[in-house]
Formats: C-alpha cells, structure tokens, sequence
C-alpha cells in the first residue's frame, strides 16, 4: 500500500501524531516517480531539492501551531503552465524551455507554500495547454497510467497521470475547455474546474483568458475540496477573480443528496457518445436516485455550437496572450535572427509547435479586418446563447450530470492528424466553460478495455459546494475510485 | 468553396509573425479551412439583438489605489534577456 | 488653383500619475534603464493588468477640461502588434468606447474665437523605450512601458500651420492647468503627430492625407505642415498625385521627409481586453472629478477682464501659461496691487525668464517676495529704482526683500529734518544755481535734484527732495 492511498485528512493526522513526516511523503512521491515516471512521463521539470529543504522545515514544525497549515506537508504536483518563482517553467513549449526563473510566484503557488504544501515538480501538458491528449507536449507524450498505448487526456495529461500513477496524492492543472475534468476522466482520478473567477489566474501562463481557471486534480472528492479551498478567493492582482467569500467546501460534503434535483442533458447522451459511456452514466443516475435525488431530462439547445464557439474565441485570445513570446525579453531567441522581422518570426516558427500555430493562425485571422464580425463577434453571440442555456436550466435544478468525455481514453496517435477529431473530445467539457460555471468529473466506471470512465457534475456559478456534495456522496456510493491502475506492480 | 486562401495563410501568418514554408502554408490552409468550414454552422444561429459576452461574469470597475511599489531589481528583469548592453535590452535593428 | 488646407492633429498625453497604469511600479522619468519595470511591464508569462483608478479620474478631468462628454460604459481593448518596445505584442487601449468624445476647444484666429472639435480622448498604455544605434542592435529600456497615456484626436477642423500651433498652444495650457500632466515636449510627456490633406475650395472630399511624426516642438509642427503645405500643392499643381506616407520633419533643412508610404490600412485585430472588467461611470464618479477640475484659462481670463480690470492683451498674457498664471494669482492673494502684479510679470520677471532661458519653477522668485517688492514701492520705502535691484537679488537668491532693503540701507530717506539739512547743504555751495532758478532756469531745480540723490545714493524721496528744494530756495 502506498501513502498516497491515504485521504489528504489522514495523512495530516499521521503528520500531527509524527507517524510519518513530510520527508516520507517526499521518498513515497520520488521514489514513485523513479519507478514510473519513464514510462508515464508526467512531469517535466522536478524541484527535489527545494522540496526536500522544505520537507525538513515543515518536519521541525509538526505537532507545532505553526504546522497547522490546511495542506501541511502536502506533496502536489503543478502544472508547468503555472508560473513558479525559481523553477523552470516551460508551458511544454520550446520557446520557454529556457526559462529557468520565471521571476515570480503564481498567487496559486503562493497559497500552497502559505498553506505549507510542497511542490514536488512540474507537470508535462500539452504545450500552452492546446491539446486533448498530452501528444502536443514538445517534450514527449505522458501516458495513461491505466494502459500506457493510451493516451492520458489533455491538456493537463501530467496532472491526471500523476494522481492516477501515485507518483503525486494532489495536483493543479487549468481547465480552458475541459483540460483538467477530461483527463481526470480519462486516468480515473477527480478533477474540478472551479467557476470562472473562483481561482486567481494571477501566473497561470494565459490561453485563453475568458476560459481559464486553475483547478484541483486528486484521488477523492474530499481531497479535491481542501485543496480548492485553499486556492480559491479574490487577489487583487487578477481583475476578474470574485469578491465572494470562499465556504469551507468540507463541509458541504455530508453523503446526503435526498432531494437533490438533477437535470441530464438528451445533448450530452446523444450520438457520438459510446454506449459503455452511457451505461455507465445511467447507472451513475440510478444511484443518485437511490439517495433520494431525482433527475429531469433536459435541453441544452445550442450545445452543438460550443465546440466552433469555442475555437474560434480561445484561438482568437490566444493569438494575442501568446504573442508575448517574442525572442525578447525571455525564452527562445533564434540564433538564426540577423534582423528584427526575422527574430520574431523564426523564434516564434523555431519555438511554437504545428497545433499552437495553427490556433495563432486560427484566431488571428478571426479577429482581422473583415472578419472580426462574421467570427469573432459571432462567437461572442453565440456565448451569450450557450450560457443561457445553462442559467435556464440551472435555475430549476442543482445540478447538471452527464458524461465527461462521448468516450473513453484513446489510443496515442490515434487522432493526431485531423485536428476536429482531436477537438471533438472535448464537446461535452467546452460549454462549461463558454458558461463560466463549475464542473467535476468523478470516475464512475470502466471500459471493457479497463479505461476509466467520468461522470461530469456541473452546478451554479460559485457553487462549488453542491458539486462536491453530489460528487461526494457518489463516490461514498461506489467503489470506482479505489481502484488503482496496475503500472509498475501495484503496491 | 474554400474559406482561406493559401495567400490568406501566409498573410495572417506574417500578421502573427510566424515563418511558414511553402508545404506548411499548403498543410495549414487546408486544416484551417476545415475548422473554419465547420465553424460557418454559427451562421445558423439567429444572433440579432444578442450581446456579445466578452466576461461571463457581471464585475465592473475592478481598480487599484495609485501606490507605488517596486519589485524586482534590473539584475532581475535583464536576468532571462537573450541579450543585453548597457542595463537594456539588445534586439536586431529593423534592417540587417 | 486656389486650396485649402484640412489638418488633423493627434496628441499623446502622459499622466503624472505616482504608478503606472497596469502596475504598481514607479511611474518615474529619468531613472536608470529597466529599474521601474516588475514582471507585469516586462510581459512575463502569466502576468495580469490590474487598472489604476487614479489614471480614470486624471483622464476624466483631461476629457472634462476639454469639453468632452464622458462615456458611462467604458472599457479596454487590445491592439496588436509586435515590436520589441511593446512586451505583450498588444497594448492596451480604448478602441470604441473611449472614455471622452466629442469635445473642443477654443483658439483665437485673427481676433476671432474660432472652435476646433475633439472627437475623441482615450486611455491606453505607453510603450518602452528603443534606442537604435549603428551597429545593427537597438536597446530596449521597458521604464516607460505602462505609463498612462491619453490620446486626444482633433477633428479635420484646423485650417492652417498657425492654426495648428495655436491648438497645441491651446491644448498643452489646458491640460497643465488641470494638473493630470507636465506636459514637457522634451520628455516626452506630450507628444503631436499631425496629419495633413489639402483640395481645391469648394471640392467637397478630402484631399489624400499626409502623416507627420517625430515632430519636437509646436514650431516645428508649424513648420513641417507649412513645408508640407506647400510641397503639396506643387505636386497637385505638377498635375502628381499625393500618396498616403508619414513623413518627418528634418529640423535641419526645415523639410519633411518621406518614412513609409502606408498600404492599406493597418490591421492592429483590435478586441476586448478579457483581463479587464469594464468600468460604469456613475454620475457622482463624474461630479466628483468634475469638483477637482481647477479654473481654466479661459475662466481665469475672463475673471481677470471682469473682476480685475486688467486690460484683455494682459489677462491673455497671464493665462496662457499655467505657471506664470499660478504665480501671477499668488502674487496678487498675497497682497500685491493687481496693475502693479501684471506690470511686473510682463515686464521684468518675463524679461529675466526670457533673458536666462528658465521656468519660473527654476528660479529662486517666490509670488510673496515679488509683492513685498510691489509693497515697498507702494508705500514708498524703496523707489522703483532701488526696486529693480531687489528684484536682481530676490529672483537670483530669494532673498527675502523687506529684511534686505534694511541690511543694505536702501531704504528711501524720507525723513524731512534729514532731507533737509543735507539739501541745505547742497544749496550752500551751488549759489549759481539758485540764481539762475531765481531767474526763471528751471533746469537748475533739475541740477540740485539730482545733486541732492547722488548725494543720497539715489534713496532720497523724489516728490520730497522737490518740495524741500523750492521751499529753502524761496527761503533765501
């Protein structure tokens, strides 16, 4: 048995009692990650030494008031797209991959260390987070822990499979259209990507700004929530993050969902989503049903436009957000550069992967002269719908459940050469974040192939809460989440 | 009927200050024109009247008080420049 | 043919705020390269603007001073491009919604008020700083990066060099007087760019426009759109044709030169900040920077004509300079006689200003030693002699004039028992004098008088020294 099979609370009562100390959660994370970490490929960038020299810290303080903090001696993995002062950040592109000091924390990092986590390393993703399958990683592709011929999902692959693979109990990844709850379905794990604004995007590295939020990825609800809790609130240094007080989201999670009403979208059960995928939410449904909740089928009407709506708007800011990175102040300068013109452009070709061009190219040319209003403006509209979709069907009900991904992980290579099939993956994961709303994807089953599946719970803006408490209760129901990929020899 | 020209490519292309070769500008126009093809379903969508959402979420006037306040040294902010003279940065001239 | 000339100018302003616009580093002219900067000037990965609310209210102020009507829903947009001064590749700035439209302001052209529309006064974020050199490098210094700019477009309503000159004049006097901004062309704190077309009166559409830019100064702005006017209507009369190009004014020869001809129109994909939140401005946000807005030239002026009584030439004179206005104002709350306060603005403080090339905020003046100065000569302690040297010494050392006038003894004797005895004195060896006065030679008073202050060192009392002369001469 591993560590790491323990609850978050479980470990912090065995830190308090010095049954263990944050050193052993430190060996239990390495020592994984020697062991698997070749063949998941989940991290890119480790910060063992600073890591250990905190551990020893944070070991002197346990049974102490000072070592009360909410994820004290917590190991978590971040997401390489989350700026850490001191230690390589790189997004997964080769035009950052010499940005060994990004020269400051993320307000994200900054409350970990306050709440006295650790950060073991830094997590493989797609590069700049464009991606459904970890393949658009410049370095290499992070595998699914479950079955390594398989992909682990995207962006945040390395996020997912290093939950999944023991190699870390907790992590972050950013969710800009499904990147943390498709791979957390993908590698059996639980992921939430919290209300837009619920999460400082202050240092997380932008896509698309209107779309991403920083989110937990762990092995139980529980978890998911006292990591969230510690994340969540309003920094003066992000302009869109809330002015609403953050709950204590543990206490949302009482196992009761008697009364509960559940909307089920017919879109998000509808063709292209496979039939174990399905079974697997309506027996998901039966068990809500059993507790006492009910459910409703519903309709999202303009969900089949999400997926263009989407594209063209997290393309067209992303055409902007990474226009930064221009072989000037930091990251790749071409050495092949003799003017201005040419340092631009070759950096940029020399630095940036086929998949972010082509979004730059996407979404420049939506947002031109000419063609602003029939894309871009176009697509702002059509949000305007999708989210309205969601505040009519939220105001009758607590919840919206369906499937996280139409189905389960694929194989690597599988999709790479048609980008719309590649983004199809992600039809019932994008609306979320069109609305703004909050999502989690629990695992609620497995494929024939033994590939986790995710069921998706989707609530109110800024309620968070309820979505634990479903998924909580859920989870508390079955038994899908103690169950572990055999990758390396299970402990 | 194509949606971009392979002329289109390579114009918003130099707009995003990316080099593309011949064989790229031909691979990205047809991949391109598929997802803008696909992305021409929005002209179904009766959008009259509808406001364009820029933010899904209501906040205005979000401000900071005019306080001063110093974070990094120059050492620092020249710390990650491919080049530098003189405490600034060194680029190439516009022409060679 | 006979043309007329459309010019447009555009005006960069930027706001003395203490921090930058989207980041709370210093807002400081001058330092040392790449010491202002944090990692959000400097485009560093995952960095985010957070908006200074005081760039609001000094851009509303600026907007309100001008006469624009201010927006009630305002917001931010993204304009881009790349070049190495501008670390996001974007800036931000005001694309639809500008924060000011439709204002103007008022110059005077041949006697006459004439009204030169603003069509629009927006926000936006200056850039850094590149420095070329020969070597084939440019450097980059980002201390400016983020400095809260206005931008102020005037409509096509300017129809002359002159005229052109007197907006800026204009513009420049209104802007310092509401404070948001220094406005020193050599610092950069307010830059001009100008843009130029000319047709044949009584064609209805514009002629193809020319761009000036790099312009230093207002005259060079007049003499590069006066070139440029001419040149243009020879190439018309050549039967050529004007292309759109931005051309730069050569300070040396005084001609304009040719930058780039524009294709097309640039495609900056303009669109709204999604970091940024919109901004509501309420009637009481507006009521509230109204209330700050200090009493413009043009009031001041008519307060002068009105309340004061200084002639129009002179209330013109002591408002279309901020500083010398300022200091004209004190100069009269301080007690000092208004004529006298104008007189001796217009005349010796501009001649000394004039004369050693300074500001008066680069002089030693302060506006209560240049009315003890005035009050001495009011109550007759120093003549207006004496009073040119305390001024030498006030503006040079700020020395402080009553105490001065007593260490020095330049007090004005005016003591009628001491005046005279040293009168009798004089009258006792000039015999021949009193004679000739006696005969009816007035230019014999003149000759004691003047014996009677070189004995004085020029501190006797004149009106006196007349008086004391006549009557002990009656005496004998």
């Amino acid at each position: 048995m591993s560590l790491f099979d323990y609850k978050l609370s479980d470990l912090q009562e065995m830190l308090h009692k010095k049954e263990i100390s944050v050193n052993d959660l430190l060996d239990e994370a390495y020592n994984r990650i020697s062991e698997v970490d070749g063949d998941v490929k989940a991290f890119i960038t480790l910060n063992e030494e600073t890591a250990r020299a905190r551990a020893k810290e944070l070991d002197e303080l346990r049974g102490t008031p000072e070592g009360r903090g909410l994820l004290f001696g917590m190991p978590i993995g971040v997401k390489d797209n989350i700026v850490t002062k001191g230690l390589r950040t790189t997004a997964a592109s080769q035009i950052l991959d010499n940005l060994t000091d990004p020269l400051y924390d993320a307000t994200v990092v900054q409350k970990l260390d306050a709440a006295e986590a650790i950060n073991v390393g830094k997590l493989n993703m797609d590069e700049f987070a464009m991606g459904s399958s970890n393949e658009n990683s410049s370095y290499y592709a992070t595998r699914n822990p479950w079955n390594t011929d398989y992909v682990p999902g995207g962006s945040s692959g390395g996020s997912a499979a290093a939950v999944a693979a023991g190699e870390v109990p907790f992590s972050l990844g950013s969710d800009t259209g499904g990147s943390i709850r498709q791979p957390a379905a993908y590698c059996g794990v639980v992921g939430l990507k919290p209300t837009y604004g619920r999460v400082s995007r202050f240092g997380l590295i932008a896509f698309a700004s209107s779309l991403d939020q920083i989110g937990p990825l762990t092995r139980t609800v529980e978890d998911n929530a006292y990591i969230l809790e510690t994340i969540a609130g309003l920094d003066k240094m992000d302009s869109t993050s809330a002015d609403i007080e953050v709950p204590k989201y543990t206490e949302a999670l009482t196992g009761d969902v008697k009364g509960l009403k559940i909307a089920v979208p017919k879109e998000y059960l509808a063709e292209g989503v496979s039939d174990e995928v399905k079974e697997a939410v309506q027996k998901a449904l039966k068990v809500y049903e059993d507790m006492g909740a009910t459910w409703d089928e519903v309709t999202l009407p303009h969900s089949k436009y999400a997926l263009s709506t989407y594209y063209l708007l997290s393309s067209s800011e992303a055409s902007a957000n990474l226009a930064r990175f221009d072989g000037v102040r930091y990251g790749r300068r071409s050495p092949n550069a003799e003017n201005m013109l040419d340092m631009f452009k070759l950096s940029r070709s020399e630095g940036f992967g086929d998949e972010v061009k082509r979004r730059i190219m996407l979404g420049t040319f939506a947002l031109s002269s000419g063609y602003y209003d029939a894309y871009y403006k176009k697509a702002q509209q059509a949000r305007t719908l999708i989210k309205k979709d969601f505040d009519d069907v939220l105001a009758d009900y607590d919840v919206i459940i369906g499937p996280t991904t139409p189905t389960p992980a694929f194989k690597v290579g599988e999709k790479t050469e048609d980008p719309l099939t590649m983004y199809a993956n992600d039809i019932l994961t994008i609306p979320v974040n069109l609305a703004g709303v909050p999502g989690i994807s629990v695992p609620c089953g497995f494929s024939g192939e033994g590939l986790p599946i995710g069921l998706q719970i989707i609530g109110k803006h800024f309620d968070e809460a309820t979505v634990y408490r479903a998924a909580h209760a859920y989870e508390q129901a079955t038994d899908f989440h103690t169950q572990k990929p055999s990758l390396g020899g299970a402990k | 009927m194509s949606r971009i020209s392979e002329e289109q490519v390579k114009h918003v292309a130099h707009l995003a200050r990316l080099h593309v070769s011949d064989e790229e500008a031909e691979r990205f126009t047809k991949q391109l024109d598929d997802i803008i093809s696909f992305a021409e379903q929005l002209n179904e969508l009766d959008t009259e009247g509808v406001e364009p959402t820029t933010h899904v979420q209501d906040l205005k006037n979000v401000m900071r008080k005019d306080e001063p306040k110093k974070w990094i040294t120059q050492e620092d902010a020249l710390k990650n420049a491919p080049e530098t003279q003189d405490g600034q940065i060194r680029v190439p001239s516009i022409l060679e | 043919m006979n043309f007329e000339t459309v010019i447009g100018i555009e005006v960069h302003v930027e706001l003395k705020t203490a921090s930058k616009i989207f980041s709370p580093s210093p807002n400081m002219f001058g330092d040392q390269p790449n010491t202002n900067v944090n990692p959000i000037d400097l485009g560093y990965p995952g960095v985010l603007p957070v908006l200074n609310e005081e760039v609001v209210n000094y851009a509303m102020k600026a907007a309100m001073a001008l006469n624009c009507d201010i927006a009630t829903h305002t917001k931010f947009d993204r304009k881009n491009y790349f070049y190495p001064d501008n670390p996001k590749a974007y800036q931000i700035s005001q694309f639809d919604q500008p924060i000011g439209e439709n204002g103007y302001i008022d110059i005077e052209v041949d006697g006459k008020t004439k009204r030169i529309g603003i069509t629009r006064l927006h926000i936006e974020e200056d850039a850094g700083k590149l420095t070329h050199s020969d070597d084939g490098y440019s450097l980059v210094d980002y201390n400016r990066q983020g400095t809260p700019l206005v931008e102020i477009v005037s409509e096509p309503d300017i129809a002359s060099p002159e005229e052109a000159y007197k907006y800026l004049e204009k513009l420049k006097n209104i802007i310092q007087y509401t404070g948001v901004s220094d406005c020193k062309m050599e610092e950069g704190s307010l830059r001009a760019d100008a843009n130029i077309s000319i047709r044949p009166i009584g064609q209805e559409e514009f002629g193809t426009k020319t761009e000036l830019k790099n312009l230093n100064s207002f005259s060079f702005v007049q003499k590069g759109l006066e070139f440029e006017e001419k040149r243009q209507q020879k190439v018309l009369e050549a039967g050529g044709e004007i292309l759109q190009e931005t051309r730069r004014f050569d300070e040396a020869t005084k001609e304009t030169i040719l930058m780039r001809v524009k294709e097309g129109s640039d495609d900056y994909r303009y669109f709204p900040e999604p970091d940024l939140v919109p901004l509501y401005v309420s009637e009481e946000w507006k009521e509230r920077v109204r209330a700050e807005i200090p009493e413009l030239p043009d009031a001041r002026k008519a307060r002068y004509i009105n309340d004061l009584g200084l002639p129009e030439y002179d209330a013109m004179v002591l408002t279309n300079n901020k500083e010398l206005s300022d200091f004209f104002q004190e100069t009269i709350d301080a007690g000092a006689d208004v004529k006298q306060a104008s007189n001796w603005m217009m005349g010796e403080v501009s001649a000394y200003l004039n004369k050693q090339q300074k500001e008066l905020a680069d002089v030693a003046l302060t506006p209560a030693n240049l009315a003890k100065v005035i009050k001495l000569i009011e109550d007759g302690t120093i003549s207006s002699k004496i009073a040119k040297k305390v001024f030498a010494e006030t503006v040079e050392n700020g020395t402080e004039p009553e105490q001065y006038v007593k260490d020095q003894g330049m007090g004005q004797i005016s003591d009628e028992g001491q005046l005279r005895e040293i009168i009798t004195g004089i009258l006792d060896q000039n015999q021949q004098s009193i004679e000739d006065y006696k005969n009816g030679k007035d230019r014999a008073l003149g000759f004691l008088v003047g014996q009677t202050m070189k004995a004085t060192k020029g501190q006797a009392n004149p009106p006196m020294v007349n008086k004391i002369i006549v009557e002990e001469m009656d005496k004998r």
